[in-house]
C-alpha cells in the first residue's frame, strides 16, 4: 500500500484499542448470547434425559418390591384333624391363624383387635392357603413353618406411599381405615415387611382381581423367542446381501434398485411393517396370529436395512490391500471374501447386529397389529409352542398394562420399562465392548 | 412322512452324497488331492448342492401348490346343494377343513381308528361332540356333504403327502447320482459351488425388493378392496371421522382429513421443540464445545434416540400429561381438561427427535469446509457471525433435509400418539385438546377385530397407504436434497 492511496482527509477518531466501542460491545454481547443459546439447548436436551430417567426410576422401582406378611405358624395334628372335620374348613384354619397372630402380637406388647375379615382384606384368603399347604405337606404338622404371604395390593400401595387413608370411602369392601391401623401395627412388629418381588420378574400377566401378582416373565420369554428368530434370519441374510452389494454387484439397474429399496425401507414407519405382517404372514400365508414367529419375521424385515447398512460399512473398512494380497496368492474372489474379508469385518458386523437387535427389541407398533397384545396368563408348554403359540412381548406387555386403569398396573408398566431398558443397556454395552476389544484401525 | 422328517432325510442324503462324491473325485485322481481341479471339500459341497437345491425346490413348490389343488378338487366334488343361500363356498370349505382337522386329531389321539375316520357315515354317533372332545369346536352339526367332503379332503391330503415324499426323495436321489457322476478330477467343482453361493447372495440382496413388493402388495390390494366398498372421494375429502362399531351396521364416515390434521399438528409441535434444541446443540457441539464436552454430551444426547418409543409413550401418558394438566388445567387457567392432548404428544415426540435433528445437523455442519470459516474469520467476523452468516447458509440445504427426515419420523411415529394424543378425531386449532393421528387410527382399527371384510377394518390399509406415500415422498425429497448438498462440497 502506498501513501498516495491512503485516505488522509478523514482523520480516524482517536481511541484506545483497550476500550471497546459500542459496536464491538454489541457484537461481543451477541457472541455471548449465541453461545448461551447453544449451552441452553444442550442443557435442555440433557434435562429431558434426566427427567425421563428420573420418572422411570421413581415410578418403576417400587414394582420390584412388594409388601409381604411374614408369619411363623404352627399347626398341631389335633388342630389339623379338628379343622378337617369341621363344615367350614377354611374358616377354622383362619381362626387358628388369627389366634396365633394375636398371640404373636401380644408377645411383642401390641394389642390390636381384628377379625377374620380384616385378615382377609390384608392378605387374602389365608385359611385356604394354609389348608392346601398342610394337606400337601402333612410332615410339616406340629412344626413351626414360616409363611411369606403377599399383602393385598392396596396395603402394598399404602406402604409404598401411593395410597392413603383419604382414599378409603365408607363401606369399601376391599379395605377399611382400621385395616391400615392393623397393618401399621403389624409393620411395627416386623410381621409386615418389604421384600424383593421375584414374582414380577418370573410371573405371568394376571387379571384385575390380582393386579399385584402380575409379572413380566412370560413376555420376556416371548421377546427372547422373537429375538432368536430375528437373529437366525437377519444375520445370515444381512451379511449375504451386504457381501453381494459390496464385493460382487456389478453397477447396473438391478443393483441400483436394491440400493434404493434398502435406503427407503430404513425410513418406512414401523407400523407399515406391521401392516405387511398382518396382510402377508397372517392373512395370506395363514401363519398363527399372536405368535413370536410372526413377530420375529416382521422385525427381521424391519431390522434388515439397519444390519445391511452397518455390515456394508464394516466390509468397506477392510482395506483393499487384504483383498489384493489374497487374490495375488491365487484365491478366488469368493475365497478372498469368505476367508479374509469377512473374518476381519466380523466384529463390526456383530456390533451392528446387536444394535439392530436392540432396536427390534424395543419396537411395539408392528406387534400390536399382528395381535401380540393378548392376555397371556401362561408360559408356553413346549419349546415349539414358544414360537408358534400366542405370546406377548415386553413392549407390548407394557403397553397392555399402561392401557389398564388400575394404578397397580401402571406401576407394573414402569417396572416393565426398567426391565426392558436393562436388556437394551446390556446389549449396547456388549456391542461397545465388542467394538473396543476387536475393532481394528487400519 | 411329515415335512420335518423329509427335510432331515434330504439333508442326510446330502451328507451321504458329499462323502461319496469326495471319495469318487479322490479316487479318479488316484488319491492325490493335488491332481484335482479343486480342493476336495468343493467336490463334497457340489454334490450336497445338487441334492439339496432341486429337492427343496420340489418340496417348496409342492407345499404351495397342494392346498390350492386339493381345495379346488374338493370344491368340485361338493354337490351344489351343500352351498345353500346363506353361506358361501369359502365358508363351507373352511368347515370342511375344520372337520378334516378334527378327524386327524381324533385319529392322532386314539379316539378313532383310521378306518373309522375314513368310513364314518353321517349316522354314526354325534360327530360334533366327538370332535369337541379332541378340541375342535364346530359351529353347527356336521352335514353329510361336509363330512363326505372332509373325508375326501383327508384322503387327497394323505395321497398328496405320499406323492410329495416320493417326488422329493426321487429328486434328491437323482441330484445325488448326477452330482456324484460329475465328481471326477477334471470337474471344476469350485466354480460350480461359487456360482451357487453367488446365487444365494443375490437372493439375499433381493429380499429388500421382495419386502417392498410385499408392502406395496399388502397396502394396494386391501386399499383397492376398501375403495370398492367406500367411495374414495369421501375418504380423501371427508371432514368427519366416525366409524360405526363393526357388526352394529350403520354407515361410518371415514374422512381422512381430521386424522391428517392431527398428524400434522402434532408433528409441527414436535418440530417446534426439536429443531431449535437440536440445531443449537449441533452448532454448539460442532463449533464451540471442547473435545471433552463433546465426548460427554453427544453420546448422552444420543441415548435419547436409543430409548424405545413405548417408553416415550408411557412418559407422555403418565408424566408429561398430568404435569401439563397441573400447569394448564382447571386449577389454573383451565385450558386443558385431560392429560392426553396434542401438546402432550407433540412435546414428547419433540424430545424423541432432538438427537435425530442434532446428529444429522452435526454431520452436515462438520461437512462445511474449514476454509469458509477461516475466510470469514480473516475478514474480522466473530465466531457467531461466521456461523450465522457463513456456516448455516452453506449448510442450509442439508439442514432442511435433516428437518424433513425428522418430520417423516414424526408423521410415522405410533406409540407416542397412541398413548399420548387421545382418541378423538377433530379439526381444531387448540393444542390443548385431544386429537388423533393416522397411525393411532391404524392401530385402533386393526387390533382386536379380525374381520377384514368390513370397511372399518379395511380403512386402516387406506390409511397405511396414505402414510406410506407421505413418508416416502418426504424421505425421497430429503435424501435428494442431502445428496445434492454433499456433492456441492466434495
Amino acid at each position: 500500500m502506498t501513501d498516495a492511496s491512503m485516505d488522509q482527509t478523514a482523520p480516524r477518531p482517536k481511541r484506545s484499542l483497550h476500550v471497546a466501542d459500542d459496536r464491538t460491545r454489541a457484537r461481543r454481547a451477541a457472541e455471548k448470547r449465541f453461545r448461551a443459546y447453544g449451552v441452553a439447548a444442550i442443557t435442555a436436551g440433557l434435562l429431558c434425559l434426566v427427567v425421563l430417567i428420573w420418572s422411570i426410576l421413581s415410578n418403576g422401582l417400587p414394582a420390584f418390591q412388594r409388601t409381604v406378611v411374614d408369619i411363623e405358624f404352627t399347626l398341631t395334628q389335633e388342630q389339623f384333624d379338628e379343622a378337617e372335620k369341621a363344615v367350614l374348613k377354611t374358616k377354622v384354619y383362619t381362626d387358628f391363624f388369627i389366634a396365633s397372630l394375636t398371640r404373636q402380637l401380644e408377645d411383642q406388647g401390641l394389642e390390636v383387635a381384628f377379625d377374620g375379615k380384616a385378615v382377609e382384606r390384608l392378605m387374602g384368603k389365608v385359611g385356604g392357603t394354609l389348608r392346601s399347604f398342610y394337606r400337601d405337606n402333612p410332615q410339616a404338622l406340629g412344626r413351626a413353618v414360616s409363611f411369606e404371604l403377599p399383602a393385598a395390593s392396596r396395603v402394598d400401595r399404602y406402604f409404598k406411599g401411593t395410597f392413603s387413608r383419604d382414599g378409603i370411602s365408607e363401606g369399601n369392601r376391599f379395605i377399611q381405615v382400621e385395616d391400615l391401623d392393623l397393618a401399621d401395627a403389624l409393620a411395627e412388629a416386623g410381621i409386615i415387611r418389604q421384600a424383593f418381588n421375584w414374582e414380577f420378574i418370573t410371573g405371568v400377566d394376571t387379571g384385575v382381581d390380582n393386579p399385584g401378582g402380575a409379572g413380566i416373565g412370560a413376555s420376556v420369554l416371548g421377546s427372547f423367542m422373537m429375538m432368536i428368530v430375528v437373529l437366525v434370519l437377519s444375520l445370515p441374510i444381512g451379511v449375504a446381501a451386504s457381501i453381494y452389494l459390496e464385493e460382487f454387484a456389478p453397477k447396473n439397474w438391478f443393483t441400483d434398485l436394491i440400493e434404493v429399496n434398502i435406503s427407503n425401507l430404513a425410513a418406512v414407519p414401523s407400523i407399515v411393517f406391521g401392516i405387511l405382517g398382518l396382510a402377508v404372514f397372517i392373512q395370506f400365508m395363514h401363519l398363527p396370529q399372536s405368535a413370536p414367529l410372526v413377530g420375529g419375521l416382521v422385525l427381521t424385515l424391519m431390522t434388515l436395512p439397519t444390519i445391511i447398512i452397518s455390515t456394508r460399512a464394516s466390509l468397506r473398512a477392510v482395506p483393499p490391500s487384504i483383498r489384493d494380497a489374497a487374490l495375488g496368492v491365487g484365491a478366488s474372489r469368493m475365497q478372498t471374501v469368505f476367508h479374509h474379508v469377512l473374518p476381519l469385518a466380523m466384529p463390526g458386523i456383530l456390533t451392528g447386529t446387536i444394535i439392530g437387535l436392540a432396536q427390534a427389541l424395543g419396537e411395539t407398533a408392528p406387534l400390536l397389529l399382528i395381535g401380540m397384545v393378548g392376555f397371556i396368563a401362561r408360559y408356553p408348554e413346549t419349546f415349539l409352542q414358544g414360537f408358534e403359540g400366542p405370546n406377548s412381548a415386553m413392549p407390548a406387555q407394557i403397553y397392555n398394562w399402561a392401557a389398564r386403569s388400575d394404578a397397580v398396573f401402571t406401576e407394573k408398566a414402569w417396572g416393565g420399562i426398567i426391565v426392558l431398558l436393562i436388556f437394551l443397556l446390556s446389549m449396547n454395552i456388549i456391542a461397545i465392548l465388542l467394538r473396543r476389544r476387536f475393532e481394528r484401525r487400519w | 412322512m411329515p415335512v420335518f422328517w423329509l427335510f432331515l432325510c434330504v439333508l442326510g442324503l446330502a451328507v451321504i452324497g458329499s462323502v461319496v462324491g469326495r471319495m469318487r473325485a479322490l479316487q479318479s485322481a488316484g488319491g492325490d488331492s493335488r491332481k484335482l481341479h479343486s480342493l476336495p471339500n468343493y467336490y463334497s459341497a457340489n454334490v450336497g448342492m445338487w441334492v439339496i437345491t432341486p429337492a427343496f425346490a420340489v418340496l417348496l413348490v409342492w407345499l404351495l401348490a397342494q392346498p390350492l389343488f386339493i381345495d379346488s378338487r374338493v370344491a368340485n366334488l361338493l354337490p351344489d346343494t351343500a352351498v345353500s343361500e346363506d353361506t358361501t363356498l369359502g365358508l363351507v370349505m373352511s368347515d370342511v377343513r375344520r372337520v378334516a382337522h378334527g378327524l386327524d386329531l381324533a385319529v392322532a389321539q386314539g379316539e378313532m381308528t383310521a378306518d373309522e375316520a375314513r368310513t364314518l357315515g353321517p349316522d354314526d354317533g354325534d360327530l360334533r361332540e366327538r370332535l369337541a372332545g379332541v378340541g375342535v369346536a364346530l359351529g353347527s352339526s356336521v352335514s353329510p356333504e361336509v363330512l363326505r367332503a372332509a373325508q375326501d379332503y383327508r384322503q387327497l391330503n394323505s395321497a398328496g403327502a405320499w406323492m410329495m415324499t416320493i417326488a422329493v426323495l426321487v429328486t434328491a436321489m437323482a441330484g445325488l447320482a448326477f452330482g456324484v457322476s460329475k465328481s471326477t478330477r477334471d470337474f471344476r467343482a469350485r466354480n460350480m459351488v461359487e456360482r451357487g453361493i453367488l446365487a444365494i447372495l443375490i437372493f439375499a440382496a433381493s429380499i429388500a425388493i421382495l419386502t417392498t413388493i410385499g408392502i406395496l402388495f399388502s397396502l394396494i390390494f386391501n386399499t383397492v378392496e376398501f375403495f370398492r366398498i367406500y367411495p374414495a372421494a369421501d375418504f380423501f375429502l371427508g371432514l368427519e371421522w366416525a366409524p360405526s362399531f363393526s357388526g352394529r351396521g350403520g354407515a361410518s364416515s371415514l374422512g381422512v382429513l381430521p386424522l391428517l390434521w392431527g398428524t400434522f399438528y402434532i408433528s409441527l409441535i414436535a418440530l417446534l421443540v426439536s429443531v431449535p434444541i437440536g440445531l443449537f446443540s449441533a452448532i454448539y457441539l460442532s463449533e464451540y464445545a471442547t473435545p471433552r464436552v463433546r465426548a460427554f454430551a453427544k453420546p448422552l444426547l444420543e441415548v435419547l434416540a436409543g430409548i424405545p418409543t413405548i417408553v416415550y409413550g408411557l412418559f407422555a401418558l403418565l408424566t408429561v400429561g398430568p404435569l401439563l394438566v397441573q400447569v394448564f388445567g382447571d386449577n389454573t387457567v383451565g385450558w386443558m381438561s385431560g392429560g392426553t392432548a396434542v401438546i402432550t404428544a407433540g412435546l414428547v415426540m419433540g424430545i424423541m427427535l432432538i438427537p435425530f435433528v442434532s446428529s444429522l445437523s452435526d454431520d452436515i455442519i462438520n461437512a462445511v469446509p474449514q476454509a469458509m470459516r477461516d475466510g470469514s474469520y480473516g475478514l474480522g467476523a466473530t465466531q457467531s457471525e461466521t456461523i450465522r452468516q457463513v456456516v448455516i447458509p452453506a449448510a442450509l440445504p442439508g439442514i432442511v433435509g435433516a428437518i424433513l427426515l425428522a418430520a417423516s419420523r414424526a408423521i410415522g411415529e405410533t406409540m407416542i400418539v397412541v398413548l399420548g394424543a387421545g382418541a378423538a378425531a377433530r379439526l381444531s386449532l387448540n393444542p390443548f385438546e385431544a386429537m388423533t393421528t393416522v397411525t393411532a387410527k391404524i392401530v385402533s382399527q386393526l387390533t382386536g377385530d379380525s374381520d377384514f371384510a368390513s370397511p372399518e377394518a379395511l380403512v386402516a390399509f387406506a390409511l397405511g397407504t396414505t402414510l406410506f406415500v407421505i413418508t416416502l415422498g418426504l424421505n425421497v425429497l430429503a435424501l435428494y436434497i442431502v445428496r445434492k448438498y454433499r456433492e456441492q462440497y466434495e
